[in-house]
């Protein structure tokens, strides 16, 4: 397992170089040159031409890369031409918000979607089993805008037991008032994956069930319930971390129209913003915190599944 | 609970000591499965006994219900099929058909274990081997993990499998087949159970492996007293293993002897087929013959006795009503054929 954790580990360096060299070269693969666009139409060839020397922008590219490569390792991702701020700590503050609605999405589809999809599977060919899996085809084909707004409708406008928008009352609120403006944003995001999910878990725990050494098990008189939650589940685990994996990365990337329809305080408006304003620091602190964030995912997620399946660990 | 402790208020001790008293006693079971086609009877009305301690061999073509019949015995029928009548008796704990699901859980892997074919499928392919082996003894033996881990240990030196401390932790992927089948074996034989049911325990494995497996099984089986009931395509195994064997053919028993007896002098027509089938040091020169044609289709059976149309022997009786299963005159064996009945049909 060291091993693999090393080896998994090692993996991610060029990973990681390659994305910063992308977002490096935002700024130089946009039409037009920086300093021109930062001072507008009406700038003085001087005065452009000093602050591109400011920048640094008349060195060869290397050595740009390597001087803003040393600053983000130090954690100095730039001021924010908008904001006229340290990007860092603005990006840092949205991006929570985003973890906490991805969280709460994520717990959402891991509670229902494999809950209702090891259920579907243990009931196989009931009604509880076509009922599940008709309301997850729904889920599926649903827009995130649509059910979102559905939702507001209902629940906010319609019977008014939830708020429409934002994280917090007006006047700042606790934990419970967070949770109360988590539920529709968290459901609505969550909604498709905890769908797949369920189709997911429930195929393959249904293809695991089928298995020999489920009879093993049987044959040893493993009652019913260690059957399906101990030598079942732990196999179909293999599978549903794979889906979950490529879920959480939906989840982040998806969250931009829920933030949208919610009023969602997350780094994805934020994105949206600083992309019109052409915000370049703020554009590439925010693109680089989330591709980071997907490649620890991924090796998150890959260290679970060597963990789950020692066919992985030991080859 | 152990279910040694389980009150049995029909039986006496003394008359369990009894060589006479049979371990199992299976009547007229039969087992169906709901097909899109119809259902089908896959098990049609078998019986068999066995004693404590007996090895009785079972053989028969592909498809001719032995496994069902063993899945039977365990309870592990599951839909679409169900055991649609007959009876199961086994020892003092008398009927198994009628039996809960938690009272079964108690008596697999405990009284009565299994063992597959597929040594390559059929361990859990996540979990460490000792683990699997331990899990059997923290059902039915209360052990802890820690005491049950190292029993596991000594189950696999038992089994011959070198430095067995190491090989606990290690998982399916990491062994060979043979190691595997010794690791099911492990498994089936950690609750010493009364009996075992092996179902073609050695045909996935290589020649030399096979006659270490059966090897293996014969010296288990005599050092704890099982009785083993031995699914097999292989005559010669039963041969050198089985004191008793059943005969099966499209779900019913066709003959049913003592190994001797029935090498010696098969009488049904279908198991002189089987034996002509095999090559045998006696046999050597005449030429193998298959038996002709092929299994039947269970929903379309021949009117009549089911092995009417691929029997050489078949005559006008035959079409007319099934044979039963007719004790032979002076003797323990039964066959299931008019030419050996004393009244066939007219
Ligand atoms: N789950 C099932 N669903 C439908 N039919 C089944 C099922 N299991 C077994 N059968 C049928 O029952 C019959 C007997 O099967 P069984 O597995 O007992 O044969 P077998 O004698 O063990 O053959 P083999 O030597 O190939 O293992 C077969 O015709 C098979 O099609
Ligand atoms: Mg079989």
């Amino acid at each position: 397992m060291r091993n693999y954790l090393l080896k998994r580990l090692a993996q991610t360096i060029p990973v990681l170089f390659g994305i910063s060299v992308l977002v490096f070269s935002m700024l130089h693969l946009a039409p037009g040159d920086p300093a021109d666009l930062l001072l507008g139409p009406d700038a003085t060839p001087e005065a452009v031409a000093e602050l591109r020397s400011d920048m640094g922008l008349d060195r060869p590219l290397v050595v740009q890369y390597g001087a803003w490569a040393g600053r983000i390792l130090q954690g100095d991702f730039g001021r924010s031409v908008v904001l006229n701020r340290a990007v860092l700590p603005e990006i840092l503050k949205r991006f929570k918000n985003t973890a906490i609605l991805t969280a709460g999405a994520l717990v959402f589809a891991v509670i229902f979607g494999i809950g209702i999809g090891i259920l579907a599977a243990v009931f196989h060919q009931t009604a509880f089993d076509s009922t599940a899996m008709l309301v997850a085809l729904a889920g599926l084909s649903m827009p995130t805008f649509f059910t979102g707004i559905a939702g507001i409708l209902i629940f906010a406008m319609g019977m008014q037991v939830l708020p429409s928008s934002g994280m917090y009352p007006a006047r700042g609120g606790d934990f419970f008032d967070l949770l109360r403006h988590l539920v529709m944003p968290a459901i609505t995001l969550g909604a498709v994956s905890a769908a797949i999910l369920a189709r997911m878990t429930r195929s393959a725990m249904l293809e695991v069930i089928q298995q020999d050494f489920i009879r093993t098990a049987r044959a040893k008189g493993v009652s019913e319930r260690g059957v399906v939650w101990v030598h079942a589940l732990r196999n179909a685990a293999i599978t549903i971390v794979t889906v979950l994996g490529m879920q959480i990365g939906y989840l982040l990337g998806g969250s931009v129209i829920t933030e949208a329809v919610f009023s969602w305080p997350g780094l994805g408006q934020m994105m949206v913003r600083a992309i019109q304003a052409r915000d370049y620091p703020t554009v590439q602190g925010g693109v680089l915190l989330i591709a980071m964030s997907f490649v620890f995912i991924n090796l998150a997620v890959d260290l679970i599944y060597a963990w789950i399946d020692p066919r992985i660990r030991y080859s | 609970m152990t279910v040694l402790a389980t009150p049995q208020p029909t039986i006496s001790a003394s008359e369990t000591g009894t060589e006479t008293v049979p371990l199992l006693e299976v009547e007229n079971l039969s087992t169906e499965f709901a097909t899109h086609a119809g259902t089908l009877r896959a098990v049609d009305g078998v019986s068999m006994s066995m004693t404590a301690g007996e090895v009785l061999g079972i053989v028969g073509e592909s498809g001719s219900g032995k496994s069902v019949t063993a899945l039977s015995i365990l309870g592990l029928i599951r839909a679409p099929g169900r055991v649609s009548g007959g009876s199961i008796r086994f020892q003092n704990h008398g009927e198994l058909l009628t039996k809960s699901a938690s009272e079964m859980r108690k008596i697999r892997g405990d009284m009565i274990s299994m063992i597959f074919q597929e040594p390559m499928t059929s361990l859990n392919p996540v979990f460490r081997v000792g683990w699997q082996i331990a899990e059997a003894l923290r059902l039915h033996r209360n052990m802890s993990k820690a005491e049950a881990t190292e029993r596991a240990a000594e189950l696999l030196e038992r089994v011959g499998i070198a430095s067995p401390r190491k090989r606990v932790s290690e998982f399916p992927h990491q062994l060979s087949g043979g190691m595997r089948q010794r690791v099911m074996i492990a498994m089936a034989m950690a609750c010493a159970p009364k009996l075992l049911l092996a179902d073609e325990p050695t045909t996935a494995l290589d020649v030399t492996v096979q006659a270490q497996i059966l090897d293996l099984m014969v010296q288990l089986k005599e050092e704890d007293g099982a009785a083993v009931m031995l699914i097999t395509h292989d005559l010669g195994v039963i041969a050198e293993m089985a004191q008793k064997v059943a005969v099966m053919y499209a779900g019913v028993v066709m003959e049913e002897a003592d190994v001797g007896e029935l090498f010696d002098e098969p009488l049904h027509p279908y198991t002189q087929g089987l034996l002509n089938s095999i090559p045998r040091g006696h046999s050597r020169g005449s030429a193998l013959k298959a038996i002709p044609g092929i299994v039947p289709n269970l929903l379309h059976l021949p009117t009549g006795c089911r092995f009417r149309d691929r029997c050489p022997a078949a005559h006008a009786p035959c079409g007319k009503a099934e044979p039963p299963l007719q004790r032979m005159p002076d003797s323990a064996r039964k066959v299931r054929c008019w030419l050996h009945h004393p009244e066939p049909p007219k």
